[in-house]
């Protein structure tokens, strides 16, 4: 008998296909920001060997550093260095043996996206204010 | 004869000969560069916008240099030790020994350039003084 149970198999979670956790996306988010923040900080050292360099160096530094590019290099990276920060510590709690479980970490994920993205509204907001 | 037990190889520094000592060093950056970084986020955005005279001056202060140069430095050792993971996982053989090279020395290249500029704006804020 090799056809009892055909349409009730468990299915394997075949990579392409698999929908990843939550717990899943944010912990490779941790990687990504982590090395995106790459283009941030060569852009503000860029930026503070330009401002010793020549007036002509800051000047296009500095011109690169308010343009729309700049302005979504440094946003993104503000918000990925929070998200970093965040995620960082929530580590810190992982190596510590605390939130492992899967709603712990499901629920630590949701806060995860939302602090991040408040933390970077409000540094907009503090930034653009004063 | 030896016999290798399970308590011979949970002992010492194992394979690697290097223990925990890199698990370590990330989450004593980590806990450095969570305090550090809204520190460094609050300097550059003072900063930013300010003419060249202005930003010079700035940076030749003890505390934005300091925050700024401490950030730099422990946020690319950070990065580093950080991109020799993701290299330890994705790359193999001869593209993970360029890799990791290259890592370092753009590190460092930034460290070194980020320290410059800051001696520089210093040194500059003395001579004027």
């Amino acid at each position: 008998m090799a056809d009892v149970n055909r349409g009730n198999r468990p299915l394997s979670p075949h990579l392409q296909v698999y929908r990843l956790p939550l717990a899943a996306v944010t912990s490779i988010m941790t990687r990504i920001t982590g090395h995106a923040l790459v283009a941030g900080i060569v852009l503000i050292v860029w930026w503070l060997v330009a401002a010793v360099a020549s007036p002509g160096a800051f000047a296009c530094a500095d011109w690169v550093m308010r343009s729309w590019l700049g302005f979504i290099i440094l946003t993104g990276s503000m918000w990925a260095l929070w998200y970093h920060m965040l995620a960082g510590i929530r580590h810190l709690f992982y190596d510590a043996g605390y939130g492992l479980e899967i709603e712990q970490a499901e629920r630590s994920s949701q806060a995860l996206i939302a602090g991040s993205v408040l933390l970077a509204i409000l540094t907009l907001i503090i930034f653009f204010l004063f | 004869m030896r016999y290798l037990t399970p308590r011979k190889s949970a002992v010492g520094l194992g394979a690697a000969h290097e223990g925990t000592q890199h698990h370590w060093q990330m989450t004593v950056s980590a806990v450095a560069l969570a305090i550090l970084t809204p520190l460094f986020m609050i300097t550059i955005a003072c900063a930013i916008g300010l003419p060249r005279e202005l930003v010079v001056a700035y940076f030749g202060r003890p505390l934005p240099a300091l925050i700024t140069g401490l950030f730099v430095i422990v946020g690319m050792v950070h990065f580093i030790k950080g991109t020799r993971i993701m290299i330890d996982d994705y790359c193999h053989g001869w593209t993970r020994k360029a890799a990791i090279i290259l890592s370092a020395i753009f590190g460092w290249a930034v460290i070194a350039a980020a320290v410059y500029a800051l001696v520089r704006m210093g040194l500059g804020a003395i001579i004027v003084l």
